[in-house]
């Protein structure tokens, strides 16, 4: 057994599986707004802004946006372990990842619900 | 004449390794690396490399043949041979003792964390422990692995984290165990195995499979590990 503190969550297998399943929503999410693209070949910004006033809408923007963060997180995290071997390295590469992870996470809700 | 190409270090003389170029009559016949490199130690004895049964059973050398792990005493010239060119050198990500022959303690380690023996608490029975046919025949394709670590050095996962990710030979064998009705310890065993390194740094992309001269597959073994951890846990 390995001990962690830096990866996601705190499991090998709850990794694996987080990793699994954001990646199902994320394409999810794109096969959807690509269907939307197709469906609308004028977009104009007022048929955009009504799909994202839709409380349905919001839930899913930010359902994929949280699950970018986090297999982000786990990806970045593997690739780290994987190449930087000096610890303080390291460690500070995977703050910089998470930090930038939530500062989009907060931007995105700020985009989703600010409009 | 078959141009060979062979690596070399001497870290009693040499700074640093070099690779050396020998010209091996093979008489036209279609030989073993393995017989190959018998050719190339009659012209220079002090090239060194390990090397048992000479049939594939004992898993002793473990080479890399033209970019390829396999055991050099199966492995015909016609098969790695391109363009009269036969470059060998020895396992990578372990660490050279000598020419060809390897460091193989981080592997034996692996090996020896996923304790590859039987464990079982019951009360011994008076003869033998008892399988159904069915039950010993998930066994194959697991018990017949040499440790000749061909598949564990020719995974990227095990170059970068050969002290925390088991490896595929490990897996293989952890799995062997797992499986065994006659073992008791396998929720011991899977708790082992339950962080981010020891099984989970298999992204599954196969080397193991390809280069196993015994033709195993670590990979599916793994993919039973996860099986299991994922059935086991809440």
């Amino acid at each position: 057994m390995v001990t962690n503190i830096t990866n996601f969550g705190r499991s090998g297998l709850a990794d694996w599986l987080i990793q699994r399943v954001t990646a199902v929503i994320m394409l999810a999410y794109t096969l959807f707004l690509l269907g939307f693209f197709l469906m609308n070949g004028d977009l104009d910004f007022v048929t955009w802004k009504l799909l994202f006033q839709g409380t349905a809408m919001r839930i899913f923007s930010l359902l994929a946006l949280l699950s970018i963060a986090a297999h982000a997180w786990i990806g970045l995290w593997t690739v780290a372990t994987d190449y930087i071997k000096p610890t303080g390295l390291r460690v500070a590469f995977h703050l910089v990842v998470i930090l930038a992870l939530f500062a989009y996470v907060v931007w995105g809700v700020q985009v989703l619900w600010g409009a | 004449m078959l141009q060979v190409s062979v690596y070399r270090y001497n870290p009693e003389t040499d700074k640093k390794p070099y690779m050396q170029d020998f010209e091996i009559d093979t008489k036209g016949k279609d030989i073993m690396v393995l017989d190959v490199l018998h050719l190339v130690k009659e012209k220079d004895n002090g090239m060194s490399y390990r090397r048992s049964c000479r049939e594939g059973v004992c898993g002793s050398d473990g080479l890399n043949m033209n970019g390829k792990n396999g055991l050099a005493c199966i492995t015909p010239v016609s098969e790695v041979v391109k363009n009269n060119k036969l470059i060998i050198r020895p396992l990578p990500g372990l660490p050279v003792i000598r020419d060809l022959v390897v460091d193989m303690t981080l592997f034996y380690k692996q090996y020896e964390r996923i304790k590859p023996f039987l464990i079982n608490d019951t009360p011994e029975p008076a003869i033998e422990r008892l399988q159904s046919p069915e039950e010993r025949e998930k066994l194959d394709g697991l018990y017949e692995c040499i440790l000749c670590a061909c598949c564990s050095t020719a995974c990227p996962s095990f170059w970068w984290n050969p002290d925390k990710f088991v490896g595929p030979s490990g897996l293989l064998q952890a799995y062997r165990f797992l499986i065994d009705s006659r073992d008791t310890a396998t929720k011991e065993r899977l708790a082992e195995l339950d962080d981010p390194f020891s099984v989970f740094r298999c992204h599954g992309i196969m080397n193991c499979v390809a280069v196993c001269p015994k033709g195993l597959n670590p990979t599916r073994a793994i993919g039973n590990i996860r099986s299991m951890l994922l059935n086991n846990a809440t």
